[in-house]
């Protein structure tokens, strides 16, 4: 039993850092919108819907530890990573703004953010969720062999 | 270390620091906001903004507002209350920040109503039934006109007048002040220059009490 050693094992590690990203990037999506109050775009919500839950099935994951989080927390990493992914590419320029899906309210592709200057929200969203997504099939192939 | 250990500390550290940047981002506004409202050239008066109460009072309210906003309406109650309270000290000004879709045209109905020495009787009439046309956040503007003509407001002439370009440029002023100074949502207080941060009834009392403590 991995939770019973004294010192938490290279699996609960892995879980914990993935936990950590998407922590500390749902208080920063948070941060964005109740406290600078700039409104998320719909794109923005969709990444939310994948981010927020995550923050918690992973939290549940780890105490005690139990790799099967996997299961359910990979699918909605994956699915984030797909819109943060195409929200990218919308914001840069790479997809022209008119196959946006969102022309009423706040655009998804008007920056509202930047961080030093580069980094967008979206950007920062498909960080996060490349680096969970790596995290959490690194953990699915180490624990299947 | 245990992994509860760990996982505690690790959610304590990021939530610290949403705290501490909460503040400091909150402090940097008010700081902000309170400069670019105290300029000498400042856009937080403007002489044909609409005002009440005696021109030598000491304490200027200005309050930058949205008709059609549901706050805004629930305040107006409470700002009659504290300039009640403070006779002859305090002087409200009244700022356009029409932040719902269409609700300039309710300033500019307002202004209209001004030409007619009616200006107070139509805003109370909005705020009144601001309900009926105002719901779901689309204000209907044909829905005031019915309305104010029940107050007493000459409908034919205020739909003339709300064409005049020298009322739309009063609005756009207003639209264009409340950008500079950062106004972001309504209603947004200032007290002598000093912007109201901790939105609530009991801060504004607080703070233009203290205003007219100072200055009285």
């Amino acid at each position: 039993m991995n939770e019973a050693t004294p010192s938490p094992s290279r699996h609960w590690k892995i879980l914990f850092a993935a936990w950590l990203f998407v922590s500390a990037a749902s208080l920063g999506s948070l941060f964005f919108s109740e406290v600078m109050e700039l409104p998320p775009c719909s794109l923005c919500w969709v990444q939310r819907v994948f981010m927020f839950p995550l923050a918690i099935i992973l939290l549940i994951g780890l105490f005690p530890f139990d790799g099967s989080v996997v299961k359910y927390a990979l699918p909605l990493s994956l699915g984030g990573l797909a819109v943060a992914f195409y929200h990218t590419l919308l914001q840069v320029g790479l997809i022209p703004e008119t196959a946006a899906p969102c022309r009423q309210g706040v655009s998804c592709t008007e920056a509202q953010f930047e961080l030093f200057g580069f980094f967008s929200i979206p950007m920062l969203s498909l960080i996060v969720f490349s680096i969970v997504s790596t995290l959490l099939m690194a953990l699915k192939r180490s624990s299947s062999r | 270390m245990k992994t509860q250990h760990i996982a505690l500390l690790g959610g304590g550290l990021l939530v610290l620091v949403f705290v501490i940047a909460t503040s400091l981002y909150n402090d940097q506004r008010e700081v902000e906001m309170g400069e670019a409202a105290s300029r000498p050239s400042s856009p937080l008066e403007r002489d044909y903004a609409q005002s009440l109460g005696p021109a030598d009072a000491k304490v200027v309210l200005v309050e930058f507002f949205d008709p059609a906003c549901e706050t805004c309406r629930v305040f107006y109650g409470h700002v009659k209350t504290l300039l009640a309270e403070n006779p002859d000290k305090v002087r409200l000004v009244l700022r356009y920040a029409p932040f719902h879709h269409g609700a300039d045209q309710m300033a500019l109905m307002l202004e209209a109503a001004r030409k007619q020495g009616k200006y107070w009787e139509a805003l109370e009439v909005m705020y009144q039934t601001q309900p009926q046309w105002a719901s779901h956040h689309r204000p209907q503007p044909e829905k005031v006109w019915a309305f104010l003509a029940a107050g007493g407001v000459n409908v034919d002439t205020l739909r003339r007048d709300m064409k005049n370009p020298d009322l739309m440029a009063i609005v756009n002023q207003d639209i264009a002040d409340a950008k500079t100074l950062g106004v972001s949502k309504t209603p947004q207080f200032f007290v002598n220059g000093k912007p109201l941060m901790s939105f609530g009834y009991r801060q504004l009392k607080a703070m233009l009490d203290a205003e007219v403590a100072a200055q009285y």
